[in-house]
């Protein structure tokens, strides 16, 4: 689950990580009360979930409390469409307004879980303010990077080490490194997938700053972050992807026509696979799950069949602790409840096939029963040309 | 002989009590593994299924009825403790099949088993089986493996029984087949499934099912070319159809960056002079092929 800058921001201050003066405003009007309490000049920046902002035209510099007012009154409400968003953008609800600063350095300071290490791994570099995959490209050869012996955590030597390496007067390395211990410390008690602070600054006046902070918190986690619910903006993602989210489903919106619900995320991939191949487009990825009771099947395909853009559905369960005869009775519900009369194919093998093809049968006559993957699509393809 | 599990696999189900746990020592007891017992902590001294003790503790189960071998299916919150419970009770293979299990809960315990002699298997994975000692420690449905001489090892779970599947009808059976788990932090390897198979007298040529995200099948692909594996292999990679930066229902499987993608995973095996199955229904005929080149 991905945090906006202001909630990062305030996580991160709480860790005693300085942020610059700030307050965030949902309407023009409190943008101007908020600039003018920061001070002018300062920055608004649109809060979504999603990188290369500037570019976008989703952080602008204002002189004045006026100013402010009309740069939200244009950004709120709109899409701000990024390098790394969706054509369409993500939605802007929130303005952050920002002091500015007399910035000295620019600093990249990162963490991830590297899967490859097998630990936490702290990323930093003094090429802050690119994006972290330019400097890779650009300059890989400024990208540091410790890893983490997780029974000890990260080290204020670790932090000192890469203050040196980044070129940093030696008077700046132990306030540096103290910023990436509370950066650390709040990655490990958040759990954190991933937190980005780029840039890091140093001020003119020998101050360090958090600028813009990025955060995701590990959504297996769930159940030990108590504040994750409240922090989640469903609004920033694609409202059918939003919908399967809150149902617990495994859900990816694609460009396609042929809904699919398969059963485990291996086969649901090798079943678009199998689609694309064949010449036609998947609407969707989802995966059912395990044991997917029938309430579960319904509400999934009830998200497959409010995609305006499906015009034909694949279903394709490989039974086990999964049951084809649950599966269809899902299927039945979230059909009769659509109203649509979309095509129907359906390839069921394994536990209770006999029977989940029987319920379907009566249901649903028209539905098409295929033994393979291959049979199912050559079916699709055929449907097309109908 | 056979890799991981077999004749000598004398397992002990964490978690043996719960919905999952249950339904799945039924279906393995059924097949012919020997479950010596069950723990959850809290109802020692029950029996399940009317035979089998359920101890409070896994080094009950060590201590008085030699279990070598646990399967978890203790819920996410718990699923770390349960690995280095068994880690701690002499337990040398531990198969956990919980899916969910918090990233940072997986570091610890990684990072604990490393350099100890207990290998884990998963998280969230299906766990393996050995058809000829009907040897079952995982979720797969039994009736689709036969035995035989082909070693399989993936990334996923239905996907892996769609491949099996393919290789049974074909009349291809299966020495081993292992489910390495979908998340991003695992315990066992492609390498490391691939070393044991390479090393098995029983193994004649080896199935590998990868899929986008991460690099493992790199990994696997350098070790291959790099003479690591003598055997014959057939690869599979699903998400050639998968946009980036969305995960796909696995943890791990979400390209990042060039090497996740499928294309790049295929080249690289495809470059290691694995054969590359275009689809998982072709695994068996393409196999077959295969193994007649190879004895030819």
């Amino acid at each position: 689950m991905k945090l906006h800058e202001y909630q990062a921001k305030s996580i991160l201050a709480s860790y005693g990580m300085p942020v610059p003066r700030s307050g965030v405003a949902t309407t023009p009007q409190e943008a101007r009360d908020v600039a003018r309490h920061v001070g002018t000049p300062a920055f608004v920046k649109a809060q979504v979930h999603a990188g290369g902002r500037g570019k976008g035209g989703g952080i602008k510099l204002i002189e004045s409390a006026e100013q402010a007012e009309d740069v939200a009154a244009s950004m709120l409400g709109s899409r701000l469409i990024s390098p790394q968003t969706s054509l369409t953008g993500a939605p802007i609800s929130i303005v952050l307004v920002e002091e500015s600063l007399d910035i000295e350095y620019e600093l990249y300071l990162g963490i991830v879980i590297d899967a490859i290490a097998q630990a936490p791994v702290v990323i930093a570099s003094k090429a802050g303010g690119m994006e972290i995959e330019e400097i890779a490209l650009e300059h890989p050869g400024l990208i540091l990077r410790e890893v983490v012996q997780p029974t000890v955590g990260f080290r204020a030597y670790q932090g000192r080490r890469l203050a040196h390496a980044m070129g940093l007067p030696s008077n700046l390395a132990n306030p540096v490194a103290d910023q990436m211990m509370r950066l650390y410390k709040a990655f490990v008690d958040k759990d954190c997938s991933l937190v980005e602070i780029n840039p890091l600054v140093i001020t003119k006046s020998g101050q360090v700053m958090v600028l813009d902070a990025k955060m995701t918190i590990d959504d297996d986690a769930a159940f030990r972050q108590p504040d994750m619910p409240s922090l989640r903006d469903w609004t920033q993602e694609d409202i059918l992807e939003a919908k399967a989210g809150q149902a617990g489903l495994a859900y990816v919106k694609l460009d396609g026509d042929v809904g699919c619900l398969v059963n485990g995320a291996g086969l649901a991939m090798a079943t678009m696979d199998a689609i694309k191949a064949s010449g036609c487009f998947p609407a969707n990825f989802l995966d059912v799950g395990g044991g997917a009771e029938p309430i579960r099947v319904a509400e999934a395909m009830g998200i497959i069949l409010a995609d305006p853009q499906v015009k034909r559905v694949l279903i394709n369960v490989f039974g086990g602790i999964a049951r084809c005869d649950d599966i269809a009775e899902g299927i039945v519900r979230s059909y009769l409840d659509s109203g649509k009369e979309l095509p129907l194919v359906v390839r069921f093998l394994g536990t209770n096939k006999d029977e989940g093809i029987r319920i379907l049968k009566e249901a649903k006559p028209d539905t098409i029963f295929v033994d393979y993957i291959s049979e199912a699509t050559k079916v699709l393809q055929d449907i097309t040309i109908q | 002989m056979s890799i991981l599990v077999g004749q000598d696999t004398r397992i002990v189900v964490q978690g043996i009590t719960g919905k999952q746990g249950t339904f799945h020592s039924m279906q393995m007891l059924e097949y012919g593994s020997n479950i010596v017992a069950g723990v959850t902590p809290g109802r020692g001294g029950v029996k399940f299924n009317e035979a089998v003790p359920v101890f409070d503790a896994v080094e009950t189960a060590v201590r008085e009825l030699g279990a070598n071998t646990s399967i978890i299916f203790v819920p996410a919150p718990g699923a770390a403790d349960a690995v280095l419970e068994a880690a701690a009770s002499g337990i040398t293979l531990v198969i956990c099949i919980t899916e969910g299990v918090p990233a940072m809960d997986m570091i610890g315990v990684l990072s604990y088993l490393r350099g100890s002699n207990v290998r884990l298997i998963g998280p969230n994975c299906p766990g393996a089986i050995s058809p000829a000692s009907l040897c079952r420690v995982g979720i797969m449905p039994s009736e689709i493996h036969t035995p035989g001489r082909v070693g399989v090892v993936s990334r996923s779970g239905t996907l892996t029984y769609e491949a099996v599947n393919a290789l049974t009808q074909f009349g291809i059976g299966q020495s081993t087949c292992v489910g390495i788990g979908g998340d991003p932090l695992v315990g066992t390897s492609f390498v490391d499934v691939l070393t044991m198979f390479e090393d098995d007298d029983e193994t004649e040529a080896i199935v590998l099912i990868g899929e986008i995200g991460g690099n493992s099948e790199q990994e696997a692909a350098a070790f291959i070319k790099s003479g690591g594996v003598s055997k014959p292999i057939v690869s599979l990679i699903a998400g050639q159809s998968a946009p980036p930066r969305k995960r796909m229902g696995h943890a791990g499987a979400i390209v990042t960056g060039k090497s996740g993608t499928a294309e790049e995973k295929i080249r690289a095996l495809s470059e290691a002079g694995t054969t590359i199955a275009p689809s998982v229904e072709s695994l068996g005929e393409v196999m077959k092929q295969v193994l007649r080149g190879s004895t030819a």
